[in-house]
This record gives structure tokens, C-alpha cells and sequence, in this order.
């Protein structure tokens, strides 16, 4: 238990104190206010004929390090919804682990799958009672009964619906591929290889994505997470093996000491299996 | 909407727009333009800035996008729920007065600013402006948005009272052209919609359909 809670329990919700000092302080110091990690990103999404096509990259940046050259960045929301996320990486991982949760309850208690509209309001109404603090901006895609749906929410809990998104830092040259190949009612394999497209070009022009492609494909029949789709070109291989063997380090003394432990106390609850 | 940079990407997204309201006898035509910016990005070339609040009763949004869809998906709900307890078809001032109620008080935090305009058995046609701040006026013809300065001189030349339903859709496509070819923050396509006592005509011009104004 943290020593900070003992004299009185944290308030419920969103403490916005901080925010407000830190703007406060902004012009005060010389030296410059520590930023959070932002998370370069390249996502996209397309409808086709028969369902919907999300890309990702696969980087996780902290400063000029790559932190994870395997990040998985297609969240899984439902069987028949999954959501990109670019932004802040806690954020987007938090966020869509909370909606996928609340989808689930949901999904048990009325029988049903849950519906793209359903999983886009209530990001709306989580993401704009944050105003902004929680740094995500998503893409989420999916195939219900109602259709093929796509739409991106903003970090401010802004919604918005269009048949092709980008999204990151990478969007820019993605939606450049975007605008230019995008045609209505695609065939599966040129939606791929569109959203491939997209997402290689953010790969290559944005220095914050790169590393390995995913694709996933949502269609009525199913979902097909292809992770990698396409592998990075620029793949170093390891010159030598960095384990180090059994016995590399001598063993001078070795010292065991029994741990004695007498049984105080025993007690037998009946369990009722009846 | 100036706010505190939680990381050095995050900006919102605000509809800088171009939106238009004005009644004819018989019924209210609204027009705006379709682009949403992130800073100099435009986040969406084809965005829907007409929101239905009810049947017969719309609102076209201006300020930040989030505030925007966010107070009309409550007064969308406050209306929804009044009109079923009185049993009849809400009325477009009660519409407003939701609009201008959520806009004053929350008038420190929000940047929106709305038309509301539709048709009610009561008083037919009606646009009601309810600008940044939450003021709430009645008024035949109001435009709104940054790209409204450039036409307010075109509006007030060219706007007569008791104009047919074709006449107002005219103007205000033409309206929203000339601002959009002016604004930087407007753009994309026209939004065009009729409302009346037989329904809603939604309309959009395209950006080759464009009536072209050219002074060189």
C-alpha cells in the first residue's frame, strides 16, 4: 500500500492539478520541461468490398532509441473490431485494453457482437471527458452487421468516418499513397497491398516508423492478423551468440543454510461441493 | 482552441469553417464547407459539418471539432427525450435553447459555435444563432465561422427577404464558394441541405462543380 494513501484516499476520476501547474511553470524555467515519450507511428486503414484492412508499422521509439522493434500496434477490441493506435504507447494500450473490456461485459450480457458504433462512442466520450490528456489517436475498424465501418478518434474525442485513414507521425506520406491509390469497392489483395503501400511509405519518409509491417484483415467470415506482413530489408544479423555458457563463472564456496519452519497453527475449513 | 501541448504532436482539431443558415417561407436552407484542420494539416477534406439534432431540426458546427460533436450529442439526446414526453415534434427555439444553455455554461471550457436551424409546425422556418460565449438571437440570414468575414458585405446585398427554396440554395452556395476560395481555414466541398415541412434534401457540390468566381 502506497504511504501516500494512508492519511486520505486519492478523489475518484481525473486529477487535472498537475496540468495546470505544469503550464504554470512552462515559461519559468530556463531549462526545458521534460516532454513525454511521444511514439512515432505510421497506421492506416481501408474499406474494401468485403470488409475492412488495417496496416501498422512496428516501431516504438524513445528519443532517438528504438525501444521495441516489434511493437504490436493492431489492437484486438473484438472478434469483429480491431483498433490501430498511434500516439502515446501506454495510452493507446490502456485505452483500447479498457473498451475491449467493456465490449466483452457487454457482449455477455446481451448475446450480441458488438457493433463499430458502439466501440467509437464510448472511446468519444472517454477520450473528450480527458480533454486531451490521454494521447491517443486511434483507427478503429471493423464488420458488423451493419457493414464495413472505419473511423478515427482524435485525442480531444473527436470522431470522424471516411474509407481510407492514416494516422501518426507517418501520416502524411501514407495518405499521400492513400489518396492516390484508393478506389471504391477494392478487391481484397489490392486493398492489402494499398494499405502495404501506405504504410511502407511512412516506413521510408518518417524517421519514427519503421521496422516490420502487420496487416489485419476483418471481413465477415473472420479476422486474419498477419504479423509480420512484410519484413524490414535492413534485418542485421547477430555476428555472435551473446549467452554465456554453463560454467563461465567460477563457483568458489557454496553455503547451504536450512530455513526451519514449525507449524503454529492449523486449521480445516470444510469446502461445500454439494 | 490554445491548449496545453501534452506531447508535442497533440493539437485539437477545430473546424476553422464557413457555415450558413437562412430561412425562406416554408422552410430553412443551411450550407457549409467540408474541411477540418489540425494546425496545417487538414485532418478531413470531406467532413459533415450539418448535424441532425432531430427530424426536422439541424445544427452546423464551428470551433473545435470535439466540443462541437460532443454538445450536439447531448442536446440530441435532451431533445430526443423532451420530444417523446410531449409526444409531438420539438421546436426548432427549444433546440436552441439546449444549444445555448450547454454553450453559456460550460462557456469557459467550450469553443463552439452553432447554427440551429429547422421547421416547426409553430413558426415554420427559423435560424437561431448561438456564436462562442452562448449568446442566443434569432435572426433570418447569419453566417458563421472565420470564413463568415469575407461575405458578410455579399449576404447583405444579396440576401432578400421571401426568396424561393432554389433562390436560397443558390445563394448560399455561392456564399460558401466565395468564402471558401478566400479563407485558407475553409474548403473542400459544399454541404448543401432544405429543410421543410416535407422532409430533409441533403445536397453536396463538388470541387469541380464549384460556381467559379475569378477576379484575374
Amino acid at each position: 500500500m502506497a504511504l501516500s494513501n494512508v492519511l486520505h484516499a486519492p478523489a475518484a476520476g481525473f486529477n487535472f492539478d498537475h496540468a495546470a501547474r505544469n503550464a504554470e511553470l512552462e515559461g519559468l524555467f530556463d531549462a526545458q520541461i521534460p516532454k513525454p515519450v511521444k511514439t512515432g507511428t505510421t497506421i492506416a486503414g481501408v474499406v474494401f468490398k468485403d470488409g475492412v484492412v488495417l496496416g501498422a508499422d512496428t516501431r516504438a521509439t524513445s528519443s532517438e532509441v528504438v525501444a521495441d522493434k516489434m511493437c504490436a500496434k493492431i489492437h484486438y477490441i473484438a472478434p469483429n473490431i480491431y483498433c490501430c493506435g498511434a500516439g502515446t504507447a501506454a495510452d493507446t494500450e490502456k485505452t483500447t485494453e479498457l473498451l475491449s473490456s467493456n465490449l466483452t461485459i457487454f457482449s455477455l450480457n446481451s448475446g450480441r457482437n458488438p457493433r463499430v458504433v458502439m466501440a467509437v462512442n464510448i472511446l468519444q466520450e472517454m477520450l473528450y471527458r480527458y480533454h486531451g490528456q490521454i494521447g491517443a489517436s486511434l483507427i478503429l475498424g471493423g464488420v458488423d452487421c451493419a457493414g464495413n465501418h472505419l473511423y478515427t478518434v482524435g485525442p480531444y474525442g473527436s470522431v470522424n468516418t471516411m474509407p481510407y485513414l492514416a494516422m501518426g507521425s507517418g501520416d502524411l506520406a501514407a495518405l499521400g499513397i492513400l489518396e492516390d491509390g484508393y478506389k471504391p469497392d477494392l478487391e481484397l489483395d489490392k486493398a492489402k497491398e494499398l494499405v502495404r503501400a501506405a504504410i511502407h511509405a511512412g516506413v521510408m519518409n518518417d524517421l519514427a516508423s519503421g521496422n516490420n509491417i502487420d496487416i489485419c484483415v476483418l471481413t465477415r467470415e473472420g479476422v486474419h492478423h498477419i504479423r509480420p506482413y512484410q519484413v524490414s530489408q535492413y534485418k542485421d544479423k547477430r555476428k555472435t551468440k551473446y549467452k554465456y555458457g554453463a560454467g563461465t563463472t567460477a563457483v568458489l564456496t557454496e553455503k547451504v543454510v536450512p530455513v526451519k519452519l514449525e507449524v503454529v497453527e492449523e486449521t480445516v475449513q470444510r469446502m461445500d461441493t454439494a | 482552441m490554445d491548449s496545453v501541448p501534452v506531447n508535442g504532436v497533440l493539437r485539437s482539431r477545430l473546424i476553422e469553417t464557413t457555415i450558413m443558415a437562412l430561412e425562406y417561407d416554408g422552410g430553412v436552407v443551411i450550407g457549409a464547407d467540408s474541411r477540418t484542420t489540425t494546425g496545417a494539416y487538414i485532418a478531413n477534406r470531406v467532413t459533415d459539418k450539418l448535424t441532425p439534432i432531430h427530424d426536422r431540426i439541424f445544427c452546423c458546427r464551428s470551433g473545435s471539432a470535439a466540443d462541437t460533436q460532443a454538445i450536439a450529442d447531448v442536446v440530441t439526446y435532451q431533445l430526443g427525450f423532451h420530444s417523446i414526453e410531449l409526444d409531438e415534434p420539438p421546436l426548432v427555439e427549444t433546440a436552441a435553447n439546449l444549444f445555448r444553455a450547454s454553450c453559456y455554461r460550460y462557456r469557459e471550457e467550450l469553443t463552439a459555435g452553432i447554427l440551429v436551424a429547422g421547421w416547426d409546425r409553430r413558426k415554420g422556418g427559423q435560424v437561431y444563432c448561438v456564436p462562442i460565449g452562448g449568446m442566443l438571437v434569432r435572426q433570418p440570414v447569419s453566417v458563421g465561422g472565420s470564413g463568415s468575414s469575407y461575405i458578410y458585405g455579399f449576404m447583405d446585398s444579396n440576401y432578400k427577404p421571401n426568396m424561393t427554396k432554389d433562390q436560397c440554395l443558390e445563394l448560399t452556395a455561392a456564399a460558401v464558394s466565395l468564402a471558401m476560395e478566400r479563407d485558407g481555414s475553409s474548403g473542400g466541398v459544399v454541404r448543401l441541405a432544405s429543410i421543410s415541412k416535407d422532409g430533409v434534401e441533403r445536397r453536396v457540390i463538388l470541387g469541380n462543380q464549384l460556381p467559379k468566381y475569378s477576379t484575374h
